[in-house]
This record gives structure tokens, sequence and C-alpha cells, in this order.
């Protein structure tokens, strides 16, 4: 028997439950695959509603696990298998080779004389990165990672003999012994090339939201400056073309949340750094839950924003710009227009709809935990429904609750 | 306080410094206090040596020289003979020192031989350390023996589900109703939106059972008919008084849930909708009675959700509030109002407006839909249920019910404007514009059915009533328009009140699956905040934090500028106005003791003279010209320090004449630290806080805003001294504004320079 907590994924909601669970006096594992925690929205680039940077409240998150040494974090690590039952499980971890020492060491220089690159899966398409790297400035482990298939024959003859990295380094299986599972395994972005009426990802110019979050980043591909991908313009004119892939039963049968609330966003981050950018968005329904309303209404009030109530039927490219056929549903007419940029606001999936994981958990038909209390094991954040960060973070919380309510006393 | 400190450099991150200069300045200077001094290749790889040192050397301190305490202070906690935990301090000399570093004419430092100006830094950095540790106490936790019960203050979903969750963890619940009976608003919902996946269905509430439950559970008291007449103490030992028919009593509580709940949006708000001029026009929570009574005849009705009518009736209103937090802020009584008006009689402003309309946009879209679904399954779909919306807002999973329900025979929904609703003595005409079939047309209808406002009881009524010296009510309740939530995105529970969490409506419109989750939450942070008390550490964001203000009363004169800047009204007082600390209240940011002009609070790991001695370790060269001016920086540590340090990981550098020390809040700043620093020479002090205003981004709610205010003393302080008040300047950095900072620093350097060297200098 155990009353330690595993929770599977480090974004907001995983972070929030493994934090809440220990500072109530719980052993927490926390395991995350990727190599810093932070999930999500360690790739955005301000919040709504108030625009503030995410980075603000990882680092007091990160504070507060740096402080405690209930939380055990294992970061490059996957769940690969699980016995046992509510109260005793045991679950089988593997750790993924980071090659790198088990402490800070600053490899920028080292870094910055290595040739070869790979597409960067943090900035998503927009940017590369070296063989070894570190994917955020606020990185939590604080450490580099080494790809050794990304060195070049040069780059690997730099590296060979740094005795702080470990080429040879293998994955581990660790076994823990836990009471209770919190799955907080997130979302991806909807994958644009499965949105073949709007170009299947292959249109020059026309980016996802979360493409759109990485340029406007200060430590993205732009220096945050927003920039077209292809010729590096600031775009005067920019369409946002929303419920890309939600509520819609070909892709995701649902609507995502945040991407209505993400797009007024975007069109303040454009507004602020051009105001005389002209911004059009493609609407079902402009969602804004509750007091977001002053968002939304504070997007409306821009001279430089309108708004068309419909469907865009087709993207294509033309020449380096996007031309969107649209419908504008109460004028019902037909709209054929150019933008110098397109974002589509491409919706959540759950993380779990391609993946398994090793828990007895029933999933629903579009990849959503549905169920599992049973077996003590509870679902937080957008592994159960889309969500924003303050409902994943309350969510995270209320999922802590009930797992410790379920290794308490044991 | 430490008196034997180990000294560790850590030669892996401190390239380009003389590791063996620096630690042979340790040893003359500080003799018998570091026993140990020593440079290692690799600190991570030197911990058990360390350990060794500090049971063979009986240290009591060690001092880590090496990169930022942000990267890898986890793997550093140490412990002597007696498995006690002993102080570790760090030097960031990584990030801000060597890597920051650059001469003063640009060109980057030599790495194989330090400039003289790096080596400079780089030993005031040591000493401050060194001093820093010195004057640190090992302070006994504040430890408030929690009673393990929980005031739950509303009986309605939320406080009905909260009430069960602490119970099931094992802790006492008194539950406050102010009505007869519970079950609050779901008493008007027997069949709910969808609770759980798949999110497609009805679902029974199933109130009469859950009732039996709640009221069978020998852990919870419920208390019917009753108010909360006020909240006394603090978090692990509050004294609620519970006002009833039977009178008053008192409970002992260590936490309070507040579910509180909303009331709906005054009739008048809807009038423009036609409310009131005719029996066919109902609100959602009148049609609610009507579906549970079974009276409901009508069999073509319109639920109207375009709420516009109504907004633009009021469109003035609206922005009254607005307008008069503005003249308030004006008038420059905003940030310290919560505690200059403390004297004055309460009286609490009424904060419903039209605004809460909108704002229940998702529970009202939702709800119509619900209220349709059951009309429609009642007469199997003989009745028409037209639903008329402008944005139908069902965020989420619930898009899941909205498109069942567009499958639904009985129910049709369109876009439109809604433009008139008439009353026509045998129909009711809704106008609708803009619609989606391509026309504007006069909708004829038995029923009209419009949408509820949901306003938080929290802007209306005291609710809790703080028996605290800032007065009965939550602080800042207009930013919010009256919800009783947390401005953190992040930390949605956090609140100026300690102790007490607020779930379900009376934080936000939630749908009832929302408020089962919230109501979970919220008893996790009352728990949470019960067991912190009874060890004696702080809540989040300094959670763990043993340390708390201790007050030096002898010398207190007072003032109450610490009860009145105290973010959290942590501080009562007595009748003579001596402050009343509640060590389980405080979230330990520092700002009483920023605030006080005698300097009578400290903290034992932070203090007063802590600081102003690590100020004073700097050398400060006599001349200006040749040595060059120094500038101090009070960095605020959770922000403006990581971006100092990330800015550094970025190579970027910045002048080398500045000491920065971090600050746990610009709050905690005391204007003593500014004279001691003018006093030492220094020719300007540099304030790096967070943003503040209406989105602040202070982790102390007004620590850096205070800070600005009180920059008046600050200036009155220097002119006194002969200094000009320009040598102080405070800036709001953002935690992702690293590339930014380096030029605001400069900035600051150049202006200092021009101005010339501080009159002190060399006093």
């Amino acid at each position: 028997m155990s009353n330690a907590i595993l929770v599977v994924g480090g974004g907001f909601a995983g972070l929030t439950a493994a934090i809440e669970a220990a500072e109530l006096g719980h052993e927490v594992y926390l395991v995350e695959k990727r190599p810093w925690l932070g999930g999500r929205v360690a790739q955005l680039t301000k919040y709504f509603p108030k625009l503030c940077p995410p980075s603000c409240g990882l680092e007091i998150q990160f504070q507060r696990i740096r402080k405690n040494p209930a939380i055990k974090c294992f970061t490059m690590a996957q769940l690969v298998g699980l016995s046992g039952k509510k109260g005793d499980y045991t679950a089988r971890v593997r750790l993924n080779p980071r090659h790198t020492a088990p402490h800070n060491v600053d490899f920028s220089l080292l870094a910055s004389t290595l040739e070869g690159t790979a597409p960067s899966e943090f900035e998503l398409g927009l940017g590369c990165r070296k063989a070894l790297y570190k994917s955020m400035p606020f990185a939590w482990p604080a450490r580099w990672v080494l790809d050794p298939a990304t060195l070049s024959r040069s780059d690997a003859a730099r590296v060979a003999g740094n005795k702080y990295l470990d080429i040879g380094e293998e994955a581990r299986e660790i076994e823990l012994n836990v009471g209770a599972i919190i799955v907080a395994t997130g979302w991806q972005p909807y994958d644009m090339r499965n949105l073949a009426n709007l170009g299947a990802g292959g249109i020059p110019n026309c980016i996802s939201n979360m493409q759109m979050e990485r340029l406007a980043s200060p430590f993205g591909p732009t220096g945050g400056v927003i920039r077209r991908p292809t010729d590096g313009k600031t775009p005067t004119s920019v369409a946002f073309v929303q419920c890309a892939g939600s509520r819609d039963q070909n892709h995701l049968g649902y609507c995502s949340y945040i991407c209505c609330m993400a797009t007024f966003k975007q069109c303040l981050y454009l507004t602020e750094q051009n105001p005389a950018v002209q911004i059009t968005v493609f609407y079902i329904d402009l969602r804004a839950p509750g007091r977001y309303v002053n968002v939304l209404e504070k997007v409306q009030a821009l001279p430089n924003v309108r708004f068309i109530k419909g469907k865009v039927a087709e993207a294509q490219a033309a020449d380096g710009n996007v031309r969107l056929l649209a419908e504008d549903a109460i004028a019902g007419r037909k709209l054929d227009l150019e933008f110098e940029l397109a974002v589509l606001a491409t919706g959540m999936q759950p993380s779990l709809a391609d993946g398994n994981l090793p828990l007895p958990i029933p999933l629903d038909m579009d990849g959503f935990v549905a169920g599992g209390e049973e077996a003590g094991i509870f679902t937080a954040g957008c592994a159960r429904m889309p969500l924003d960060v303050s409902r994943s973070a309350q969510s995270g919380t209320a999922a802590a609750l009930k797992a410790a309510q379920t290794v308490k006393g044991r | 306080m430490a008196g034997k400190i180990g000294v560790y450099f850590d030669l892996a991150n401190i390239g380009g410094l003389d590791a063996a200069t620096l630690a042979k300045g340790v040893e003359e200077k500080w003799g018998k206090l570091t026993p140990v001094v020593k440079s290692v290749p690799v600190l991570a790889e030197s911990v058990q040596q360390i350990s060794d040192d500090i049971i063979e050397h009986a240290l009591d301190g060690v001092l880590l020289c090496g990169a930022s305490p942000r990267v890898d202070a986890d793997l550093y906690r140490f412990k002597n003979a007696d498995g006690k935990a002993i102080q570790v301090g760090h030097v960031n000399l990584r990030e801000q020192c060597v890597l920051c570093y650059r001469n003063p004419d640009n060109t980057p430092a030599d790495p194989g031989n330090p400039p003289n100006l790096l080596t400079l830094m780089a030993r005031d950095y040591v000493n401050m350390g060194i001093v820093r540790l010195q004057k640190t106490e090992y302070g006994e936790p504040a430890i408030v023996e929690g009673v393990k019960r929980i005031l739950v203050i509303g009986g309605g979903w939320t406080g009905m589900h909260a009430a069960r969750e602490a119970s099931t963890s094992g802790y006492e619940v008194v539950l406050v109703e102010k009505t007869g009976r519970l079950g609050g608003a779901v008493n008007n919902i027997p069949v709910a939106s969808p609770l759980c996946s798949p999110w497609t269905d009805k679902e029974p509430v199933k109130l009469p059972e859950r009732i039996k439950e709640l009221c069978a559970d020998s852990k919870i008291t419920v208390l019917l008919n009753t108010t909360v007449a006020d909240l006394a103490g603090e978090p692990g030992r509050f004294m609620a008084r519970i006002t009833g028919q039977d009178g008053t009593r008192e409970y002992e509580v260590g936490a309070v849930v507040l579910a509180a709940g909303w009331t709906p949006l005054s009739e008048k708000f809807l009038a423009p909708m036609g409310l009131g001029k005719s029996p066919a026009i109902v609100h959602a929570g009148q049609f609610a009675k009507m579906l549970i009574d079974g009276t409901v005849q009508a069999r073509r009705i319109a639920f109207v959700l375009d709420t516009t009518l109504a907004e633009q009736a009021f469109a003035s209103e609206a922005d009254a509030p607005e307008k008069a937090v503005a003249a308030a802020e004006a008038a420059g009584e905003d940030a310290q109002s919560d505690g200059e008006n403390m004297d004055k009689p309460f009286v609490k402003e009424d904060l419903e407006s039209i605004r809460h309309l909108k704002y229940s946009n998702v529970v009202n879209s939702v709800g119509m839909l619900r209220q349709a679904n059951i009309i429609c399954d009642r007469t199997n779909d003989a009745t028409q249920a037209f639903i008329i919306y402008k944005n139908m807002a069902i965020p989420g999973i619930l898009e899941r019910f909205y498109k069942k329900m567009q499958n639904r025979l009985g129910i049709m929904m369109t876009k439109a404007d809604v433009t008139d609703i008439s009353d026509h003595g045998d129909r009711v005409v809704v106008t609708c514009k803009n619609t989606l079939l391509g026309m504007d047309f006069d909708l004829d209808v038995d029923l009209v059915v419009l949408p509820c406002g949901i306003v938080p009881v929290t802007a209306k009524d005291l609710t809790v009533n703080f028996a605290y010296r800032q007065g009965p009510d939550f602080p800042d309740l207009e930013l919010f328009d009256g919800f009783a939530d947390s401005n953190y995105i992040c930390f949605p529970y956090e609140t100026r009140r300690t102790g007490v969490y607020a779930a379900g409506c009376v934080r936000q419109p939630m749908t009832l699956d929302g408020c089962e989750e919230d109501a979970c939450g919220a008893v996790l942070k009352a728990i949470q905040c019960i067991e912190a008390g009874d060890h004696g550490v702080a809540v989040a964001p300094r959670s763990g934090d043993m340390s708390y203000p201790q007050f030096n009363f002898v010398r207190c004169t007072q003032c109450k500028r610490c009860t009145v800047e105290c973010p959290f009204g942590a501080l009562d007082d007595d009748e003579k106005g001596t402050p009343k600390p509640n060590p389980s209240r405080c979230r330990r940011c520092g700002t009483c003791f920023g605030a006080c002009p005698e300097r009578v609070i400290s903290f034992a790991d932070y203090s007063i003279d802590q600081i102003s001695s690590m100020i004073r370790e700097v050398e400060v060269p006599k001349d200006f010209k040749k040595g060059g001016p120094r500038i101090l920086i009070l960095a605020c540590e959770n922000d403006a320090y990581p971006a100092l340090d990330m800015a550094a990981l970025r190579h970027r550098t910045w002048s080398p004449y500045c000491r920065i020390i971090p600050v746990r809040c610009l709050g905690s700043v005391n204007a003593i630290w500014i004279s001691d620093a003018m006093s030492k020479g220094f020719d300007g002090v540099l304030l790096l806080g967070c943003k503040y205003g209406d989105d602040y981004q202070c982790h102390f709610i007004k620590g850096s805003e205070i800070c600005n205010l009180r920059r008046d003393n600050i200036a009155e302080t220097l002119n006194r001294l002969g200094v000009q008040p320009e040598r102080v300047e405070q800036l709001e950095i953002a935690i992702d504004e690293y590339d930014a900072i380096p030029d605001l620093i400069d900035g600051f350097v150049a202006r200092i320079t021009a101005m010339g060297p501080n009159p002190f200098k060399g006093m």
C-alpha cells in the first residue's frame, strides 16, 4: 500500500495537481514526457484576459517545486506499465536519456558552435534547434538536452569528450509504488494536415493559432515580432479562421473552448505591434465565457478588426498571400478575399486520442478520459475536456483532493 | 544566525573569475566566520563533500557561489549532525556577475584575465552573501494548531458538494444556509445539463437523495436560516459567529469555503426586453418554477438569448461603475483606500449591474437548452421551442449536448438580433433581424423566456463580514464586478483573505459541473491552509515558508502603517493601535516591514538589518570618475530577478556598476535601505518590480504599487539628506521582458552618470 500520488503530465493541470497534493503533505511523482515542465502554456506568449506572461505563474510553480522535497519530477519520462490496484499500484516509468549531466550546465556557447539542426517541435515547424538545446529561457528543470541524432559529424567531434555529456546514456526503467493516479496528459493542436479544404498545412503564410503564439513570443523564432514566415514581412491584413477543425463532425466533434479567446488575444498582439493592421475574423459563434466578454468587447471596439459570421470553405495559396473563400452567413453571400497572413484557430485534441497510455481508464470517441475514479485514477485538465488555463488549474486542484482522499490513511 | 559558514566556489560555473583570489579574500576578511572556503570543480558533484564538511567543522550555514539559486537549488539541501536543516545561501556569480558583465567601454571581459571591475563585483556579491547568511536567524515556526473543521457558507450545489468533500477528507463541517432549505438554485433545476461523460444527456440532480446523505453525515452540521454575523481570528482558528432564529452562536473553524452563490439580476434590467409587460414574458427563473409546477401551457415558446435590448437601455449605467472607479483613482485614494478609510463606518457598495447579464452567457445558453429540452420531453416535441441567440455560448465539451439538441424535433435555433419583444394580447411578437435565414421576421409565440443574470451574493452583501482591521469586505471586489474571484489566472483560489476560498457562482458564473469541481478545489485549499497552520508554514505563493513577521513592540509608535498596507489584512490592532499579528493570515511578503518607519518588524531570515548590512558590504569607490558610479538594484525575486537571470543567459550584458539584491516583493522595500545606500555612497537606486494597476502581476497584490506610492516619503528623506530624488527610480518589469531589461538598466546608469556623484560619496 502506498499513499504516494502519481501525476502523469507536467502541463499546467498536472503541475497544479502535483504541487497542491504535495503541499497537502503527500509524496508526489510527476512524470512528464517532454524535457521540461509547463506543457502547452510554456509555448504561449500571453494569457487572456490579462495579457500576462505564462512564465510568471510557471516561475512560482517551479519555486514551489524547488522548495518541496515531497515532489519528485521525472522529465523525458513515460508511463509504460501499471499493475496492482487502487491504493497499491506499481507504475513502471521509462526514463529516456537526456545525455546531459544531472545538474545545470550552461551549454549555450557549445550549442552555438554546432552545425546540425532539426525542426524544433517546440517552435511548431517555425524554427530549428541544434543537437544541444533548451527550448525556453525559463525551462525547468533548467537543463539542456542532447539529441545525438542531430549531431553532424563535426558536431560529434566537438561534443566528444565533454565531461557533462554522455552520448552513450541509455534509457532505463524505474518502478514507483503509488496509491492514486492523476492523469493530466493534456492536448495537442489539431493537426492542420487533416484540414484538406484549408490547405492541409501546406499553404505558406497560413499558420495555426499556436504558431502565432510562437511568432509573438519574445523567445520565439522572430524574437516576438510578428512576421510572415515566408518573407518576414509585417502583415497588413490578417484573417482568423475560427473553428478550424472544431465543432465539425469530420474533425473534432466539440468546441475547443479557448480558440475564440485566443483569437481575441492575438488580435490585440497584432494591433499592438501594428495599429494599422486590418484583421478579419470568420466565426460561427463568438464564445467569450463569463467575464471574458470584456475582452471580446475590447476587441470589437477596435476600428481595425471586423467580424464576419460564416465558415471559411476553402483556403488557397495566392502568390505569397492566402486566398479565402468564405460565406457571410448574415448577408447571405459568398466572399473571396485575400490576406497577407491567415491564422487557423485550430482546436485541441486530447493527447490520448492517438497515444496508448497503459491505464485502465475508458476514453470517449474523441479520446477524452471518461471515467476511472473507481480505480483511484482521476483526470485533470484538457485530458478530460477542453479548458482554459484557469479552469485547468481549478481542475488540477480538484483532482488533487480526490487523489488525496483515495490515499488518505493508508 | 549562522556563525560558521562554509563557502564554496563552483569552478564549473564561474569561468572567467579568479576563484583563488576570491577565496583568499574571504579568508582574510571573514576569518573564523568562514572556517571552510573551497573551490570545487563541479559543485553539483560535491554535495557529499559539503555534507562531510558540515559535520566535520560543525558548519551552520553554507554559501554556494556559482549559478543562480533558481537553477539547481533542489540539489542542495543539507543537514547538520543533529539532522536539522541548515541555512543554504547562494551567490549568483554566473548569471548576475560573469555572464552579464561587460567593460565600461562595452567590450567583453577577457576570460583569461578577469578585469578588476569584474573581480570587485564578484567580491561584493560574495561578501553580501556571507553577511546575508550571517544575519539569517533560525526562527521557530508560528504554529497555529488548526481546528479540523471547515465553515461552508451556502447550502446550494457548490456548498453541498464542498461539505461532502470535506467530510470525506476527514474534516468536520459547519454548513450555513441563509434560507430554510438546502439546494439553492438547484431547487429550480430538477434535471440538469450534462454533468459527466459523454456530455450529451440531461442528468437528474437527485436533490432529495443528496440532501438526505448530507444531513445523515455525522461530520456535517447543517444550520438553516442562519447567516454569518462575523468572522474573526485567523486560519486554523477562526471564530465564526452564526446568527439564526435562536440567536447567535460561536463556532471555531479552521478555514472557510465561500459558496454563497448568487441572486438573480434585478428584474428592472430585463424590462427593456418586455419583462413585466405581459404574463407571457417571463425570465428563466420564473419559467423554471412553471416547469416544476407543471403550469406551462404554451406550445410556442421563444427563448431569447440575445440581450442587446437590455444592454443598450442600460449602456450608460453599465459604464458608470468604471467611471466611479476612475474618479476614485484620480482622487488618489485607490491603492491605500483599503486601509485609510478604516475608521469611517463601512458602507457596502452595490455592484450589481447590467454587465452581470452578459457574464451569465454560458449559464443562460446551457440553461435555456436544458429548459427547452425538458419541455420538449414532456410534450413529445409537440411544443415548439425557438432559441434565438446572438452567440451560442456553449464552450467546450458541452457542444455535444448542443449538437444533440440541434437534432431535437421540437427545438429550433436561429441566430438573430432581437430588436423588439411586444405583447399583442393573444401572442407575443419577437422581432428578429439579421437572421441566418436570409430575411428578417417576426416570431409569434405564446411565451417568451428571458435569460437570468447571475449576480454574486458578494456584489450586494458582506456575506463573510470579516472582523478585521481593514474592514468587513473582500478588497478589490469591483475589479471582478462583485465576484469573489482571484486576480490570478494561474491561481484561481488565491484571494486577499487567507483561509477563505470561494467556489461556485460566487466566484464566476458556472454550470453545475463546474460548481462540483470548484467545490473540490476550494476544499483542498481550505484543508491545505489548516495543515499549513499546523506546521507553522505559509500557504502559496511562499508555500512552506516558516518565517513570519515578528514585532519589537517596545519601539512601535502605533503609526498603523503596517496594518493599513498589508495586502492581506493580516494585522489587526488593539485600542491603542498596537498591531496584532495573525501569522496564519500572513503570506510573508514583507510589505509590513517595508511600511514600518521605526523598523520594528523582521523575519528570522529576512530583515531590515540584513539587507542594510548587505548594502554596506559593497565597496563603493571614493572617486566617481576613476572607479565609476555604483547603482543598487532592488529586484523583485519573483519576476524581475528571474528576468535578469534570463537576460544574462541570453548573453545580454549591462553596466558593471550595478549591484543587485533580490527582495521578496517591492512592498518590502523600506526607505531606510535607500538612505543606507546613499550614506554608503551609492549614486542611484533602481527598484525593479511587477506591473501594477487593474491587471496587476504582483504576486502580493499591491507590493509594487505601494512601493511606488511610498516614493513621496523616500523623496522627502532624500531631500532631507540633500540628495536629488531622481536618484531613485522604480520600473515595472514583466518576467518575459528579459530582452528589454539591460537597456532599462543602462539608461538609468547613464542618467545617474550624467548627474554626477552622490554628494555623500566618501563621507
